[in-house]
């Protein structure tokens, strides 16, 4: 049953696989762009993170005050999280401008309908499209929504989420849910044989 | 290939002199942030060019508890200021001015008074929102005549966090020079006697203990040249976020 094996990115029928491209160059490229700007956004992240691990809802929230939650962990672990900040937004403009060309690609050759439903089961298939269009878009609104400046020109940003601390707060939340989908992914990917795998993202054949 | 970089060089070069010109290019875009810091700051100075406000609060929504960030200077001239009631405390307006001034909290709290309930966001988290009571940075600035040639306000505090703003930021109306903080003069461990407040960008903008604000073109030989104290600790310049 080595096909119905789920590993995510790879086509599920091998038969006749040799000659015919797994990932357009694309896919490849972007794929690769989006590890490097995910790993930097997860690594900023938790260094913003420890500064402060402390979550509340709603507008506002500090020490002094009720949390919603504390992470067992002490107020600026790690010192002064401002290298966490710079790499951050860098990292989110790569992934953004990254997942821009993927998106506008996907939909131009058709990969997010027509190739995903030919090459993945449903599972494969409902899990990307929600990380693709649900998680990540998720991240990137309740990112802004904590922007000061951003919130200034779309106030709706933060206030249809009920406030700067809730946007913190779900920020969180789908980042634990795009890491978990991160490690089920290597997972996968690992179970279905790594290196054959990691050489068609590189180099687009099985 | 050869074509398209020199084209593509090109087209950096004149977007690069675009951007400079329009005031799109933070101080602290070198390095190997910049990409990002410039393309955040650029970007937002786009979007906030009509004056956006940061959203303003009832009064009913200001925090019962303000966590505080850094404790007030220890040392003279500071302590003796704090213990004069701060009598004696002026606040020094010059730089690419017409009319330099020196002013006393009597005079600042003669000029027009301005008022906001708006949230303080600090950058490790944590916010609170407060009613902060001053006179806007605008109306000192039309007071003392600030240059056409001037780029920034440089604020100076009794403490090593100086930091600085562009001119979209010092001229917006709710940039306060801040007296009093929910209806009670400032205290000390929230800036006293006078901090600033510029609620479009993270808490630390907001400079406390102030002392003196300067007017200039450019930023390169103050301090590292960063634009402000908040780029040599590893905080970026900007911090619109």
């Amino acid at each position: 049953m080595a096909d119905s094996v789920y590993s995510p990115a790879i086509s599920i029928r091998q038969s006749d696989s040799s000659t015919v491209p797994r990932h357009s160059a694309v896919v490849r490229v972007t794929h690769w762009i989006n590890t490097i700007s995910f790993i930097g956004l997860v690594v900023s992240g938790i260094g913003i993170l420890l500064a402060h691990p402390r979550f509340y809802w709603g507008e506002t929230g500090g020490v002094g005050g009720p949390s919603l939650f504390d992470l067992p962990l002490p107020f600026m672990l790690g010192g002064p999280s401002g290298w966490g900040r710079y790499l951050h937004l860098q990292s989110a403009w790569l992934s953004i401008l990254n997942g821009m060309v993927y998106a506008a690609s996907g939909f131009v050759s058709r990969h997010f309908g027509h190739g995903m439903a030919t090459s993945y089961s449903v599972t494969q298939r409902s899990t990307y499209l929600s990380v693709i269009f649900v998680f990540f878009p998720l991240m990137i609104w309740t990112g802004l929504a904590m922007s000061p400046a951003i919130t200034s020109v779309f106030p709706f940003l933060v206030d249809v989420l009920g406030g700067h601390q809730t946007a913190r707060t779900l920020h969180f939340f789908c980042a634990i849910v795009l890491v978990m989908f991160a490690f089920v992914h290597i997972a996968m990917v690992w179970r279905a044989g790594f290196l054959k795998h990691i050489g068609a993202m590189i180099k687009g054949e099985l | 290939m050869i074509a398209a970089g020199i084209s593509g060089a090109a087209g950096l070069a004149v977007a690069a002199k675009l951007a400079d010109r329009y005031g799109l290019i933070p101080p602290d875009w070198g390095g190997v942030w910049g990409p990002g810091e410039t393309l955040t700051y650029a970007s937002q100075r786009i979007l906030t060019a009509h004056h956006s406000m940061a959203r303003e609060f009832k009064r009913s929504d200001i925090s019962k508890v303000a966590q505080v960030s850094g404790d007030p200077p220890r040392r003279d001239p500071y302590q003796m200021l704090l213990r004069g009631g701060f009598a004696s405390w002026r606040l020094k307006v010059d730089g690419l001015v017409a009319r330099p001034a020196s002013l006393s909290i009597a005079e600042l709290k003669r000029l027009p008074q301005a008022s906001q309930i708006t949230e303080h966001t600090c950058e490790e988290g944590w916010s609170y929102v407060a009613e902060w009571t001053g006179v806007a940075l605008s109306t000192v600035m039309n007071l003392v005549g600030v240059l056409p040639a001037a780029k920034y306000a440089v604020f100076f505090p009794f403490d090593e966090g100086w930091d600085s703003v562009d001119m979209a930021d010092a001229w917006h109306r709710q940039t306060l020079i801040v007296y009093a903080m929910n209806g009670e003069d400032l205290p000390p461990e929230h800036g006293a006697p006078v901090r600033m407040k510029v609620p479009r960008q993270l808490g630390y903008k907001s400079v406390k203990f102030m002392s003196r604000i300067m007017f200039t073109d450019t930023l390169k030989h103050i301090g590292k040249g960063l634009g402000s104290s908040s780029p040599e600790v590893g905080y970026s310049w900007y911090a619109g976020i």
